[in-house]
């Protein structure tokens, strides 16, 4: 049996994505071109940024089309190196950026990168359920602070944050706020007239749509300066010529979470449960990690100290479940999780941490095979490790 | 994925020498335990338990292998190198990963010595300090281009090295040359 339990990762495309993809194959003009061919897919383009801009609650000419999540993300950090009155009050006045310690490593290593450009980057920090502390921020905010990003759900852990919430202490304080919002489009219902936010990131292929195409939010009225410059593509928001077929494909993907996103969610939700249950009842000594409640429908995160994350995800691999970890071994550093340290997980859970993030396609018999592999996985490798040998970390536990 | 000799049950009593490197907090931690055949100084027998990710189980895996019937000498000298070969290549991140096993086969056969009233056979890795204002080791040198140190400048900033005085540029020099060859070939 095949299972893919890797769908915050990435998505297989929605049937009807593959159907509009392979018809839109036809249609090849440049949406900038006047004659017939470049008209058709100009009017394509156009209705595909109307209907992402229904699913969110904005306005069409709020929504610029790039070439992925990390874009968006660098493409907002980036409007502040900038001392341009156009941009974000640059460096003289608003110089400081907020974000939290959770974020996805487009953030962190722009927001790095910035701060060796002079920028001054605060770090929120979470609790033990990965949420941020409303009052640390509160402290950090003041008018030094241009822009505050932080991601609305977690990759890692799947925790929500309280975006709205966010949003208008950020607002009362002069700066702009900013929401990767990449794992929760499509997911749990996103309104960024109620969000109140003034930069939102979407990706498509978090959402059974293509790779290679997101959508930037950007509210009316806000500063704005290009990241990919050169051409008046997107009302010269994003230089390139439009990646038509991946746009109609992202539009596509968004019609359908519209028909089936409220029905999955419960349905993810009594499997979300009865994984949680089956791994709790067959293994010992395990720690779930993120927000119990406050949480992606279909993400589980789950360490099982003594044995290592990245030999669970090739055995299970060898059993036909895809899954990814928090391991440093997978990751090719030497560091586990940022998202599991920062929750204050120690680092010998964060290596043994495995990530379990189910979509559309899941269904009951794929939990009971995981429930079914997993707990002889666990014990094969706990068998080899050297943590509950005499004298071993878990030397007593078992 | 069968890997072979795994030792079975918590305990070690049995074996004669018995060696430990790493630590769980790091995301590995290797054991092997040795038997030996005291007359000839010839591994019998070579098990091990490891915490750790797929290239730690596959490269311990064959090193178990290698060395039986190998003398403690030569089992002692065999490089990481040879056991990536063994295993048909490693990913250059992975290499970490590897060198692990026979981290700990050094230890075990150096533990057989010393219980064994062989102290002058043990053989301490010796540790040479490079950079004296910042403490570097060879050994950190090591670490550093087995994770992915290339560069002097790419070894300084994983170390620090060489910040202060600059007086050990020319040896740091020769042992990242020496460590990228012995590991990666380069």
């Amino acid at each position: 049996m095949k299972v893919y339990f890797d769908n915050n990762a990435t998505t297989p495309l929605h049937p009807e994505v593959k159907k509009e993809l392979t018809a839109a194959m036809e249609m090849f003009g440049n949406p900038s071109s006047m004659h017939s061919y470049g008209r058709e897919a100009r009017a394509n383009v156009e209705d595909a940024r109307s209907r992402v801009a229904r699913f969110i609650g904005a306005h069409e000419n709020e929504i610029v089309f790039v070439g992925s999540g990390s874009e968006a993300n660098n493409t907002v950090l980036s409007l502040f190196v900038c001392s341009s009155g156009q941009c974000i009050p640059g460096l003289k006045m608003r110089n400081t950026i907020i974000t939290t310690k959770i974020e996805h490593p487009c953030v962190l290593e722009t927001s790095d990168c910035l701060a060796h450009r002079g920028v001054k980057v605060k770090y929120l920090d979470v609790d033990q359920y990965g949420k941020i502390y409303l009052d640390q921020l509160d402290s950090m905010l003041d008018d030094s602070v241009g822009l505050v990003s932080v991601m609305m759900a977690n990759n890692e852990i799947g925790t929500m944050q309280d975006i709205a919430a966010i949003t208008e202490m950020v607002h009362e304080r002069g700066a702009y706020m900013h929401t990767d919002a990449v794992q929760a489009v499509g997911k749990v219902p996103v309104d960024v007239s109620k969000l109140g936010v003034d930069f939102l990131t979407i990706s498509g292929h978090k959402i059974y749509g293509p790779k290679g195409v997101g959508a930037l939010f950007v509210k009316n009225g806000i500063p704005y300066c290009p990241f990919i410059r050169g051409g008046h593509q997107e009302k010269g928001r994003r230089a390139g010529t439009e990646n038509t077929l991946g746009i109609m494909g992202l539009a596509r993907a968004v019609d359908m979470r519209v028909l089936e996103m409220d029905d999955e969610h419960q349905r993810l939700l009594v499997l979300k449960q009865a994984l949680r249950k089956g791994i709790e009842e067959r293994i010992d000594d395990i720690y779930f990690n993120g927000h119990p409640t406050d949480s992606l429908a279909g993400t589980l995160n789950v360490s099982f100290p003594g044995a290592e994350g990245e030999a669970i995800l090739l055995y299970l691999d060898l059993e036909g479940i895809a899954v990814s970890t928090g391991s440093a071994c997978a990751s090719g550093s030497l560091d586990p999780s940022h998202v599991l340290l920062a929750t204050g997980v120690d680092a010998e859970r964060a290596h043994g941490s495995i990530r379990l993030s189910l979509g559309r396609e899941s269904s009951m018999e794929e939990v009971d095979y995981v429930l079914d592999v997993l707990p002889r996985t666990i014990e094969r490798i706990r068998n080899m490790s050297t943590a509950y040998i005499k004298g071993g970390l878990h030397a007593t536990s078992r | 994925m069968s890997p072979k000799n795994i030792l079975q049950g918590e305990n070690t009593d049995e074996f004669d020498g018995v060696g430990m490197e790493g630590n769980l907090q790091c995301g590995d931690q290797m054991m092997v335990v040795i038997k030996v055949d005291k007359e000839k100084e010839v591994i019998t027998d070579c098990q091990w338990k490891t915490y750790g990710c797929a290239s730690a189980i596959a490269s311990t895996s064959i090193l178990s292998e290698m060395v039986k019937g190998r003398t403690l000498d030569d089992a002692f000298n065999i490089s990481p190198k040879e056991v990536a070969m063994e295993l048909g290549g490693l990913p250059d991140h992975k290499i970490h990963c590897s060198v692990l096993g026979d981290k700990a086969l050094r230890a075990a056969i150096n533990d057989f010595y010393t219980r064994n009233g062989m102290l002058d056979k043990v053989k301490q890795s010796q540790v040479k300090i490079v950079c004296q204002c910042m403490s570097i080791s060879d050994h950190d040198i090591e670490d550093a281009v087995l994770e992915g140190a290339r560069t002097y400048f790419e070894l300084q900033e994983r170390t620090k090295l060489g910040t202060v005085c600059g007086q050990c540029k020319d040896e740091a020099e020769s042992l990242l040359e020496k460590f990228k060859h012995i590991h990666f070939g380069a």
